[in-house]
């Protein structure tokens, strides 16, 4: 089959759900006004809460909320086959997604833009916002180790990646200077920095650079998850404007470069999809498909990551309460796009189905080698660019992408440690270079602890951090649930969303604790009870708040 | 030919604008705080003096004063000091 039906199919899916779907969202069940003053304008300081035009707004929170996990999830989920993994992209992202980042901004600009964690407070109450709590900090301590394994796995299999990966954070200390100390015009800069990163990008594969097999005793996968984690507490102790804020910038531009090019190439090419609509072949130990789809793919279909960016800033910026439909609902299309792009990359980009078979001969060996391989031979047949430039593009993009999200999530790591410190008046913990170290060190220990000397531990715990990102989904959706109880709104456009990842979260992690029991992994074993008992937690908490609701609203009538 | 010159020229003060929100947008909190601590402890250089702490630029800081007399008010709260904490100047 052609991957452009696909393609077609995907994105029309989507942009049908954009006009319609998110269009009666708007009008019949959020109740969107225009009039609404937005705690943009009505606590307006030109610090956090500034209105901000809704293209921008759409862009920042995009770029925010795109990592590495809308590449990653859907890559390895096509093990099932093409067709379970795209119907969950597209229909996860029409009707789950959206939905869930929409009205997730929509909620907190109800409530003075608070965040999801607070606002579960005071919605649902304080145990919640415990577990909330707990959810959260897990969430960032398995991005942080999952995506320095995918980097170093990146950086071993494309050494002309190094170049470009590395070289883009000297491109992102010059534009910061050049921006803040020099006052330079940022559309110039712009332009030349997306020169010297493509640049980069094409000198790499001539310049490739390996890591010894063996230093001071360590693997060259485990150096590189060293270094990567010097560096990301480095970047996360310096000033925003000097490293993140240009950096996240050209990726972000990069990501849109990058996205317009496996489009077109795509369409250019005509490739078709190799692998099987449902695979019937599985490899050995491949898990069962439900419950384990629904949390594979996380981001691309529904992440509750999304919820932490959707009421952390985006909200505090809206300039009308009718653009969180834009920002919020086609923020998530944005990403279902690159989830799509993902799902094709893997799925079309071999030659046949044997070459598939080769790559996929496990459950979690395609991932991101899968979408940066197959990519590169759809961009090099339908652009005509270098397949190795191809190739070493892809691994930058998924790099740079898993990189910022590292900076970020260890940064905020830091801050709930800090946090820590203050509340339980521990000094040296609240000061900002020990909390650092701990949170390094917290990311090391799943690194290595799960995974032994290499450090893999972070891709082991993958679908561990599927079931937590869902749970914090489950949490915000419940939030908005108990507040369109409050409004006497229909609650089943949340409400089946919510009770569909909670059961497939359950599901998956009843399954995951019998492997890990079986398999004898004790480590696994004692996280996968953690978030379990997080998960019967929130489920206990959900009916008990939506009871309490309903009651008060069938007593005030 | 000038109209669409100056169209263009429009459109690129449009696009640079944008582009510069998108840049900032996402960090435009972060360092608004920091650039107000930095003059926290600027104020703080030019104030010590009258709150005894020894200053040997104080000439200079004297100067200064009156320039950010505006804000004072704002900064002594935020330090925490419900009232102005000097005796020949009260804003509140």
């Amino acid at each position: 089959m052609s991957a452009i039906v696909l393609l077609v199919l995907g994105l029309g899916g989507m942009a049908l759900g954009y006009f319609f779907y998110s269009r009666f969202i708007a009008n019949h069940i959020y109740k969107l006004d225009e009039n609404f003053k937005t705690p943009a304008h009505e606590m307006e300081d030109g610090v956090d809460f500034v209105p901000t035009n809704k293209f921008v707004l759409w862009g920042h929170h995009f770029t925010s909320v795109a990592g590495a996990a809308p590449i990653v999830g859907p890559a390895i989920a096509v093990i099932w086959g093409w067709l379970p993994a795209f119907l969950w992209v597209t229909l996860g992202t029409i009707f789950f997604a959206g939905v869930h980042d929409f009205g997730a901004i929509w909620a907190s600009i109800r409530n003075r833009a608070k965040s999801v964690g607070s606002l579960t407070g005071e919605v649902v109450g304080k145990r919640a916002r415990a577990v909330f709590m707990i959810v959260i900090f897990l969430v960032l301590l398995m991005v942080n180790a999952v995506f320095g394994v995918v980097i170093a796995k990146l950086l071993i299999n494309n050494p002309g990646a190094v170049v470009p990966v590395w070289g883009a954070v000297a491109v992102a200390l010059v534009i910061g200077q050049l921006i803040y100390r020099f006052k330079f015009n940022l559309a110039w800069v712009s332009l030349i920095g997306i020169i010297v990163l493509y640049g980069l990008i094409y000198v790499g594969p001539s310049m490739p650079i390996t890591l010894p097999d063996s230093t001071f005793g360590l693997s060259a996968s485990a150096s590189w998850i060293l270094l990567l984690f010097l560096y990301a507490a480095i970047a996360s102790l310096l000033p925003v404007w000097m490293l993140l804020q240009p950096r996240d910038y050209i990726n972000g531009l990069q990501l849109f470069v990058g996205l317009i090019l496996l489009y077109a190439a795509v369409i250019i090419a005509n490739p078709s999809v190799v692998a099987p609509m449902i695979n019937m072949d599985l490899p050995a130990n491949t898990p069962s498909m439900v419950p384990l789809l629904f949390v594979t793919i996380a981001c691309g279909a529904i992440s509750g990551f999304h919820g932490l960016v959707a009421s952390g800033t985006t909200s505090k910026q809206l300039n009308k309460e009718t653009d969180a439909r834009f920002v919020g609902y086609f923020g998530a299309v944005g990403e279902g796009a690159l989830a799509l792009a993902a799902i094709i990359a893997a799925t079309a980009g071999f030659a046949s189905l044997a070459d598939w078979q080769a790559v996929y001969s496990a459950f979690g060996k395609g991932g991101v080698l899968a979408f940066v391989n197959g990519g590169a031979t759809i961009l090099h047949a339908g652009t005509g660019i270098d397949a190795a430039v191809a190739s070493t593009m892809l691994t930058v993009m998924a790099a740079l992408f898993a990189g910022t999200t590292m900076d970020t999530g260890l940064r905020l790591q830091r801050y709930i440690f800090q946090e820590w410190g203050e509340i339980y008046n521990i000094k040296w913990m609240g000061k900002a270079l020990p909390a650092t170290l701990l949170a390094v060190a917290s990311c090391l220990v799943l690194a290595f602890g799960a995974g032994g000397a290499d450090g893999s531990g972070g891709l082991l715990i993958w679908p561990l951090f599927g079931t937590t990102n869902q749970l914090l989904a489950g949490l915000t959706l419940l939030v908005i649930t108990v507040m369109l109880v409050r409004r006497k709104s229909p609650t089943i456009y949340t409400l089946a969303p919510l009770v569909f990842l909670l059961v497939m979260t359950l599901a998956a992690l009843l399954l995951q604790l019998k492997g890990f029991y079986d398999q004898q992994k004790w480590f696994l074993l004692g996280l996968d009870i953690v978030v379990l008992v997080a998960a019967i937690l929130v489920t206990l908490e959900c009916a008990a708040a939506l009871k309490d609701e309903k009651r008060k609203a069938a007593e005030a009538e | 030919m000038k109209e669409t010159l100056s169209k263009l020229k429009f459109w690129y003060q449009k696009a640079g604008e944008l582009g510069a929100q998108y840049y900032n947008a996402p960090y435009r909190a972060a360092i608004a705080r920091a650039k107000r601590e930095e003059d926290d402890l600027f104020m703080l250089l030019v104030f010590s003096e009258m709150m005894g702490v020894p200053n040997p630029a104080s000439w200079y800081c004297l100067e200064l004063q009156p320039l950010l007399l505006e804000r004072f008010h704002d900064w002594h709260q935020r330090m925490g000091m419900e009232h102005s904490p000097l005796d020949n100047f009260r804003c509140c």
